[in-house]
């Protein structure tokens, strides 16, 4: 705790980078891949491969990716944009997903009667679907913040000063509290994420909370 | 382009592949430890992870913990879980050995959640009609869960078991920065070295053995799919990602892979 206290001003510094580095993937996953969604629902096709396509992305691994993509992007290996572009290629393989389930779990009867009351397909979207979408697309969003914020620390290996970096240094100095204090301060910046997008999700959708029941799944299928 | 075509001359160059070259090759023994330790962390999850889940999954109890703790777990960074336990077993296991052990009781931890999120949504996911009839046959309650419950989930199961394996095989290239082997090792010698072709040729490596491991157990997913479940629109690439809206939040819990 007192090394903490000693060094507030690095790990302070460390967190803004960490913060820094995953406020644009998670805002661009969002804001990807509802058109990407939206294509999705469209035809069939295009959701095998829209949803195929996000999940082999996800599935390659988190340091191998970092190392390969300074030799695509031409970037310095100890770039801050590879760690970057990395978790923006995650949070949107994550968030594609989510985004196509919640699209397409508008119910067709509010699909249509927005049709009947006559909006152009832009509006309804807009006004109809979106906003029904809206508790979903949090879910999924809550889960990319999380996912982002812990994956970003695994950059420190190749130089990033983010809070992965009391990881490598404690490592190094063999000193457990520097870890620790590391593994907080990210779990930290986690929960206050998630915290300020449930408060987003309050204030956008405030329909939701007269509803906020517990649905169980006999509700759902 | 070069670097890469580089990178795959240097994995197909059989000198990388003679028996007792200097460390992190030949190539096959790291991918070997690769899927040594992916192997033995799965498998030691599994028998952890599989009765808790089923055991959640069948009685409904639990299933707050199963959300809450698959949803925390996933916040915890593997780098930082990855030290803390090299340094905690460090203190007590010799030099040589800490970073094996470390590495497999990180890589335990972290397989266990999707492995319990999986069985425990693949038994929720088993219609209560199905259940219910089993029931009114006669079926003790094991019975029910190892006749019914477990054949007719055991593809979510296995998505469960999928997500797990790519977490531990990506997990254990990161391990290489406490000198675990595998194929991390070859990484992690090639930025030591400035070497291109060992760091792309194990970055490439590794890619490529998660997307055929990924494949082999989509292919498994197929093949233990009841043939009498009508139920075609099972999404099998749903994990890892598919296990968000199953873990996720409460505002979309129920809307397992199976309903996508």
């Amino acid at each position: 705790m007192d090394w903490a206290i000693a060094n507030r001003e690095l790990i302070f510094s460390l967190a803004l980078t960490h913060v820094s580095l995953c406020v644009l993937p998670i805002v661009a996953s969002f804001v990807l891949s509802i058109p990407i969604g939206w294509l999705a629902n469209r035809r069939p096709w295009a959701r095998t491969l829209i949803i195929s396509a996000g999940s082999l992305l996800y599935t390659i691994p988190s340091l191998p990716l970092f190392v390969m993509l300074p030799y695509l992007l031409g970037t310095r290996i100890t770039d801050a944009t590879n760690i970057l572009v990395a978790l923006t290629i995650y949070a949107i393989a994550m968030m594609v997903r989510s985004a196509s389930d919640a699209l397409a779990a508008v119910p067709a009867d509010a699909i249509n009667a927005a049709t009947a009351v006559g909006y152009s397909r832009w509006g309804r979207f807009w006004r109809v679907e979106f906003p029904l979408a809206g508790p979903v697309l949090l879910a999924g969003a809550r889960v990319v913040s999380v996912s982002t914020i812990a994956l970003a620390s695994v950059g420190a290996i190749i130089g990033s000063a983010n809070l992965g970096y009391l990881f490598t240094n404690g490592k190094q100095r063999d000193f457990l509290d520097e870890i620790l204090i590391g593994i907080v301060a990210t779990l930290v910046i986690a929960l206050v994420f998630d915290l300020v997008l449930v408060l987003l999700g309050r204030i956008l959708m405030p329909w939701n909370r007269a509803t906020r029941v517990r649905r169980t799944r006999t509700a759902v299928a | 382009m070069q670097f890469f075509l580089d990178a795959l001359l240097w994995l197909f160059d059989p000198a990388n592949y003679v028996p007792g070259t200097q460390s992190p090759l030949p190539i096959q023994d790291r991918i070997g430890e690769h899927l040594l330790y992916t192997a033995l962390s799965v498998a030691a999850a599994a028998l952890i992870a599989l009765p808790l889940g089923f055991f959640i999954g069948h009685t409904g109890r639990g299933r707050q913990f199963v959300i809450a703790f698959t949803g925390g777990m996933r916040a915890v960074p593997t780098l930082g879980l990855l030290m803390a336990l090299f340094l905690i077993v460090g203190s007590t296991v010799p030099f040589t050995q800490a970073a094996f052990v470390a590495s497999i009781v990180a890589f335990v931890i972290l397989a266990i959640p999707s492995i319990l999120a999986g069985a425990y949504a693949g038994i929720e996911s088993v219609s209560p009609a199905a259940v219910d009839a089993a029931r009114a046959i006669g079926m003790t309650e094991l019975q029910i869960l190892f006749r019914v419950e477990i054949p007719l989930s055991l593809p979510l199961i296995i998505g469960g078991i999928r997500a797990s394996v790519l977490q531990v095989i990506a997990t254990a290239v990161v391990a290489s920065y406490i000198s675990l082997g595998g194929i991390g090792a070859i990484i992690s010698s090639g930025i030591g070295l400035n070497d291109n072709n060992r760091i792309l040729g194990g970055a490439i490596l590794v890619t490529v053995l998660a997307l055929v491991i990924d494949g082999l157990f989509a292919l498994l997913q197929r093949l233990t799919r009841t043939r009498g479940l009508d139920r075609a629109d099972i999404d099998l690439r749903a994990q890892p990602v598919g296990l968000v809206t199953v873990t996720g939040s409460p505002v979309d819990e129920g809307k397992s892979n199976v309903h996508s």
